[in-house]
C-alpha cells in the first residue's frame, strides 16, 4: 500500500517536472517561461520529496527534507524575481500577444462617464 | 508495483528528457537570460535526480547535496541577474 502511495507521488512529481521543463522549452517569451519553470518545478520536487518521506520513515530525513522543501519554496521566487526584473530593464522584449493591464478599469468608466 | 522498479522505467527516463529539453533550451536560448532561468530547471531536475538515485542505492547521506544545490542554484542564479543588471549600466 505504502508502495503504491510512493509511486503515485514520485509518478506525479516527475510528470510536473518533466511539464516545466517542456514549457521552458515551447514558451515564447522569457516571462512566460519563467512562470512555467518556477511553480511547476517546485511543485513537482514538493511532490518527489514527500513520496521519499513516506518511503522512508526516518525522522531526521523527515526534517531534512522538509527544510529543502522550505528552502527551495522561499529561495525560487526570489530568484524568479530578481532574473526577470534584471531581464526586464536589460530590455528582453515580451511576446506580442502579452497584453499590459495593470488595473486600468477606473479609467475606462472615467472615459465612458465623459462620453 | 515496487517504488524501485517506477524509479528505473519511468522516473529516471522522464527526468532525462526533461534535462535534455532544458539542455536545448541552454543551447538554443537567444538571450542570457533564458539561459540562466534553463540553468535553474537544470538544478532542480539534477535535485530529483538525487532524490531518485538515494532511493535506488538506499544511501540517504546523498540527500545532504540536495540541500546545498538548491543553496548554490540561487547563488548562481542571484549573481547572473548581478551582472545582467551591470551589463544594461554600462551600455
Amino acid at each position: 500500500m505504502i508502495d503504491i502511495i510512493c509511486s503515485v507521488l514520485l509518478i506525479a512529481g516527475c510528470v510536473f517536472v518533466f511539464l516545466a521543463s517542456l514549457g521552458m522549452l515551447r514558451m515564447p517569451d522569457i516571462f512566460t517561461r519563467m512562470s512555467a519553470s518556477t511553480k511547476a518545478s517546485g511543485f513537482g520536487i514538493t511532490l518527489i520529496f514527500f513520496s521519499l518521506i513516506i518511503y522512508f520513515e526516518d525522522f531526521y530525513l523527515t526534517v531534512q527534507l522538509l527544510v529543502t522543501i522550505i528552502l527551495i519554496y522561499l529561495l525560487s521566487p526570489v530568484s524568479a524575481h530578481l532574473i526577470g526584473r534584471a531581464a526586464y530593464f536589460s530590455g528582453s522584449k515580451l511576446w506580442f500577444k502579452t497584453k499590459i493591464e495593470e488595473l486600468n478599469i477606473k479609467e475606462e468608466n472615467q472615459d465612458k462617464d465623459k462620453d | 508495483m515496487e517504488l524501485t522498479f517506477v524509479i528505473k522505467y519511468f522516473a529516471l527516463p522522464m527526468l532525462g528528457i526533461s534535462f535534455i529539453l532544458s539542455l536545448i533550451r541552454i543551447i538554443k536560448g537567444p538571450e542570457l537570460q533564458d539561459r540562466v532561468v534553463a540553468f535553474d530547471l537544470l538544478a532542480i531536475i539534477t535535485i530529483a535526480f538525487i532524490a531518485c538515485y538515494a532511493v535506488l542505492r538506499q544511501v540517504f547521506a546523498l540527500l545532504d547535496a540536495a540541500i546545498v544545490l538548491a543553496l548554490i542554484s540561487f547563488l548562481g542564479t542571484t549573481a547572473f541577474a548581478f551582472f545582467i543588471g551591470k551589463e544594461k549600466d554600462n551600455d
